[in-house]
């Protein structure tokens, strides 16, 4: 990942492939179009996302006293629980479970935790093989690369794309592009993988602190499958996914597929409570970043989040930019408010990249404040010193000059006065909004001497 | 400090004043007849329902459907003996060449098209997901209205494995083309047992 | 009732025209309009860059020239709303409620305030609605797309009282169009294009004037279309609905 370049350069490159930025932005407008669909067949929708809003309000206001029950529920369902302060800790942990069990190849199941904690990396290093057998994060794994968007990882690889890839690593003939045989390819490839492997690793859609069970959603079976066939399963969840009790599925299993992919679920909503007869289960449950988080009011909205995408969907800038733009394991709205949160400085590009338009706000199943807390994020960052010296010192000189009734006017008549005169000192490549645009027309007269000569005396 | 213990103490510690949890129970309005809404709604995301009157049928056209040579698992108790009885000996791979597996669903869901079955349902927990095709029954007077519904009738009920299942298993990451039929079962046929 | 003219800066510098309507449109229904002299900016492009704790002096200007009026109205959802939400003053928040609780976008003003029925204006042209996302999901101006919510267009209740306009519909009726502030410089690839592809809806559903609530998202737009030297034109609202019989 070209985590040495900003969100605007890599967007800008993005954009030089006028054909393919309109492919990748009808495709996630499409989706969008989707949800709403979905969403308007469900008179009640709004009542189920504030209903949503305030379990998961409440969640947070009391997540140590739930954590605490779901560990000692889920203990006595058999599963073993396991704490990691953050991902180092994480992989350490699942490390350890794998050696254990003297296993050195594995299949995992789509888990946007197991991403940020660079688990597949850490693994690889240590000599496990690990097999992603979601079909987009296996088709991004071979390319070794990270997908690009949380729920549709390969959303930015075209299906000829795809098919050259298969037919270099699996090798089926060059030029099938059809989507149910590239599909077809990959079960088959999996199959195999699914079948030798003895330790299968799922991510965690929801747990339930009363019943000590999670929830894993798929439209795949991938992670059921995985799970079923291995002696060991373990389970990777931020702390933030509980919920209170199993009848909160009823509200949120209604919100996630909809607004996800519009569909009304997923073909698979499993709820492991307790391990297969012979088999061990674990749970993996990770900090690394969020209790703090969690102390404040500016950002804690943030760990509502139950990673649906339904923002990046929306988002025009991340429609227009592709995942990849954001250098960051989660990328889009929701990405750009947690990011800063991990690396304040190689992430204070990233709440910038948004008009904070809201629409991300408006479409997030829980009511994330997202387009608020993109604001907070610049006021952030700015304090901590992440801005570049042109930024501050021209803000700082409109601030001086806005402030002062006096020089603004005389400002404003010697910009104007410039931009008549001289127009190429702006009109030029120097200037970005030259780019792609004129400038406007300076005026004669502002308003204010208009109104003076027109209207004060009258 | 443990890794637990520090994380308890910081959650403790950070968290905001208790809010207090809402009331769930959001009216909505009825789906009017919901085996029609649940028959419309399965086969608008790739299940295939039949409705019979008998278990007898359900083997007929089971048989119909699938040539001899296809290897048949069921797990029902009291549908036709002809199939391939499941052996709960068997280790989960060897159900790998499965071509149909029939199991006993709890109950349906109108709203979404979804079936609830738990590990006793299952016979084998991998089997529902490592067969070709999948076939499941259920009474159509189980079938239930919303999620909501479904949550209240399963209850605080205790199972290992519990699954929402609908529709057969698809995906849509190779330039957002539905293809059904992933990992899990290429198709879903659910016999809908109409009481009289 | 004390009525007060919020003009943004970058109307005053650059599109009086668009003030010069909004005032004689407010005349028009017979209100008595000031504009306070000393008024500048809001202080939302310093805001929205990370420096809110540089807009104490403009916030302050802005609190003297408003005190004391009845009502405030700004032909600009996104100026209307950064005062709506931000406008603060430690050493006299009475003040900065007091007008934070009285400033008004035009358009709401018209329907909401003065409940305007009839306009005499006409306007014979397409024209396609950009709906600014501050003034639509900030001020709530019309349903946004995202909510499942009755509709309802506060802009469009009074563009219909236009004579001869013709609402043209699009393909996508509420999606931002890229200016964003700095985000227009900062950003420029992913702002222009945002830009082309509004311009685009609106010239494939035959648009001959765009118009909006705010000249800031035109402004942007109108660049792009000059330098596509494309026939369709923006306008404010402002001056659709002050346009006369002719």
């Amino acid at each position: 990942m070209n985590t040495n370049k900003t969100h605007s350069e890599l967007a800008e490159q993005f954009n030089r492939d006028t054909k393919r930025v309109d492919w990748h932005d009808e495709t996630l407008w499409f989706v969008r179009v989707k949800r709403d669909r979905a969403a308007n067949q469900i008179p009640e929708w709004e009542q189920l996302r504030e209903a949503a809003s305030q379990i998961k309000n409440n969640v947070l206001s009391n997540l140590h006293d739930y954590l605490l029950e779901f560990e000692r529920q889920a203990l006595l369902n058999g599963i073993h629980v396991h704490w990691a302060t953050d991902a180092k800790e994480h992989n350490e942990i699942v490390h350890s479970i794998i050696q254990q069990h003297g296993i050195n190849h594995i299949v995992k199941s789509k888990s946007m935790l197991t991403e940020e904690c660079g688990l597949n990396e850490y693994l690889h290093d240590q000599g496990i093989e690990v097999i992603d057998t979601d079909l987009g994060e296996r088709i991004v794994q071979l390319a070794n690369e990270p997908p690009s968007h949380i729920v549709l990882p390969c959303i930015h690889w075209k299906k000829e794309e795809i098919s050259e890839l298969f037919h270099q690593h699996l090798g089926t003939p060059k030029g099938n592009a059809d989507p149910k045989f590239l599909t077809d390819a990959a079960r088959a490839h999996l199959r195999e993988h699914f079948l030798t492997s003895r330790l299968a690793i799922t991510g965690v859609n929801f747990a339930i602190a009363e019943t000590g069970e999670f929830v894993v959603c798929t439209n795949e079976g991938n992670a059921d499958l995985g799970v079923q066939l291995a002696d060991v399963h373990i389970a990777c969840m931020g702390i933030e996914k509980i919920i209170p009790q199993r009848k909160h599925l009823g509200v949120f299993l209604r919100l996630l597929a909809r607004s996800a992919t519009g569909q009304p679920i997923t073909t698979y909503s499993s709820h492991f409570k307790k391990p297969r007869a012979g088999q061990e289960m674990h749970i993996v449950l990770v900090d690394n970043g969020r209790s703090k988080r969690l102390a404040s009011d500016d950002f804690r909205n943030a760990l509502k989040c139950i990673r649906c995408g339904a923002c990046f969907n929306t988002c025009p800038v991340y429609r227009r930019s592709g995942g990849h733009s954001y250098h960051t394991a989660v990328a889009g709205p929701i990405g750009s408010i947690l990011a800063p949160g991990f690396d304040m400085e190689k992430n204070a590009d990233l709440p910038f990249a948004s008009t904070l338009c809201g629409s991300c706000s408006h479409v997030c199943p829980v009511k994330i404040d997202i387009h608020q807390q993109l604001f907070n994020w610049r006021q952030v960052l700015v304090k901590n010193g992440h801005v570049n010296t042109t930024k501050k010192i021209g803000i700082g000189a409109a601030s001086f000059i806005l402030s002062r009734p006096w020089l603004y006017k005389i400002s404003g008549s010697l910009v104007r006065l410039f931009m008549r005169a001289v127009p190429s000192l702006i009109n030029n490549r120097l200037n970005p909004w030259y780019t792609h645009r004129e400038m406007p027309k300076a005026a004669p007269k502002s308003f204010n001497s208009w109104y003076q000569t027109n209207r004060k005396n009258g | 400090m443990g890794s637990r213990e520090a994380i308890l103490a910081a959650l403790k510690k950070n968290q905001p004043a208790l809010q207090p949890l809402p009331d769930i129970s959001i009216a909505s309005s009825n789906s009017g007849d919901l085996k029609a809404k649940f028959i419309q709604t399965l086969t608008s995301i790739g299940g295939k329902v039949i409705e019979v009157s008998e278990p007898d049928e359900i083997a007929s056209h089971i048989s119909k459907e699938f040539n001899s040579s296809a290897r048949i698992v069921n797990t029902v108790e009291d549908l036709h003996p002809k199939f391939e009885a499941f052996n709960p000996k068997s280790d989960s791979h060897d159900f790998k060449n499965v071509t149909l597996a029939i199991l006993k669903g709890v109950f349906g869901v109108a709203e979404n098209g979804a079936i609830w079955i738990t590990d006793s349902n299952m016979g084998d927990q991998a089997l529902p997901y490592i067969c070709e095709h999948l076939a499941l029954i259920i009474k159509s007077d189980s079938i239930l209205d919303k999620l909501r519904d479904a949550y209240d009738k399963i209850g605080n009920a205790d199972y290992r494995l519990g699954t929402f299942l609908a529709g057969p298993s698809k995906t849509a990451d190779i330039e957002q083309s539905l293809v059904l039929g992933a990992h899990g079962p290429k198709s879903l046929l659910v016999f809908l047992i109409n009481q009289k | 009732m004390k009525v007060g003219l919020f003009i943004p800066c970058y109307i005053d510098q650059l599109y009086p025209q668009v003030a010069i309507a909004t005032l004689e449109l407010l005349e028009k229904q017979g209100l008595k309009v000031s504009y306070p002299l000393n008024q500048t900016c809001c202080g939302q492009p310093m805001a929205n860059s990370g420096f809110e704790h540089l807009t104490h002096d403009c916030n302050k200007n802005f609190i003297q020239n408003f005190d004391g009026l009845d009502y405030i109205v700004c032909p600009s959802g996104s100026c209307t709303l950064h005062v709506k939400e931000h406008l603060h003053d430690k050493s006299d928040e009475t003040k900065a409620e007091k007008i934070r609780n009285r400033v008004f976008e035009l358009v709401e003003f018209l329907t909401d305030v003065v409940g305007v029925k009839n306009l005499d204006a006409s306007f014979p042209h397409k024209v396609g609605l950009h709906q600014s996302c501050h003034g639509l999901r900030g001020l709530h101006l019309a349903q946004m797309s995202e909510l499942v919510a009755a509709p309802y267009s506060k802009p469009e209740q009074l563009l219909k009282m236009v004579k001869g306009l013709e609402l043209i519909s699009l393909d996508r009726k509420d999606e931002c169009c890229g200016f964003g502030g700095i985000f227009s410089v900062f950003e420029e690839a992913v702002s222009a294009k945002m830009g082309q592809d509004r311009i685009a809806d609106h010239i494939k559903h035959e648009a001959e004037y765009m118009t909006g609530v705010d000249m800031s998202c035109l402004m942007h737009m109108e660049g792009i279309l000059k330098r596509q030297k494309s026939d369709l034109k923006v306008i404010h609202i402002a001056e659709i609905l002050n346009s006369n019989l002719t």
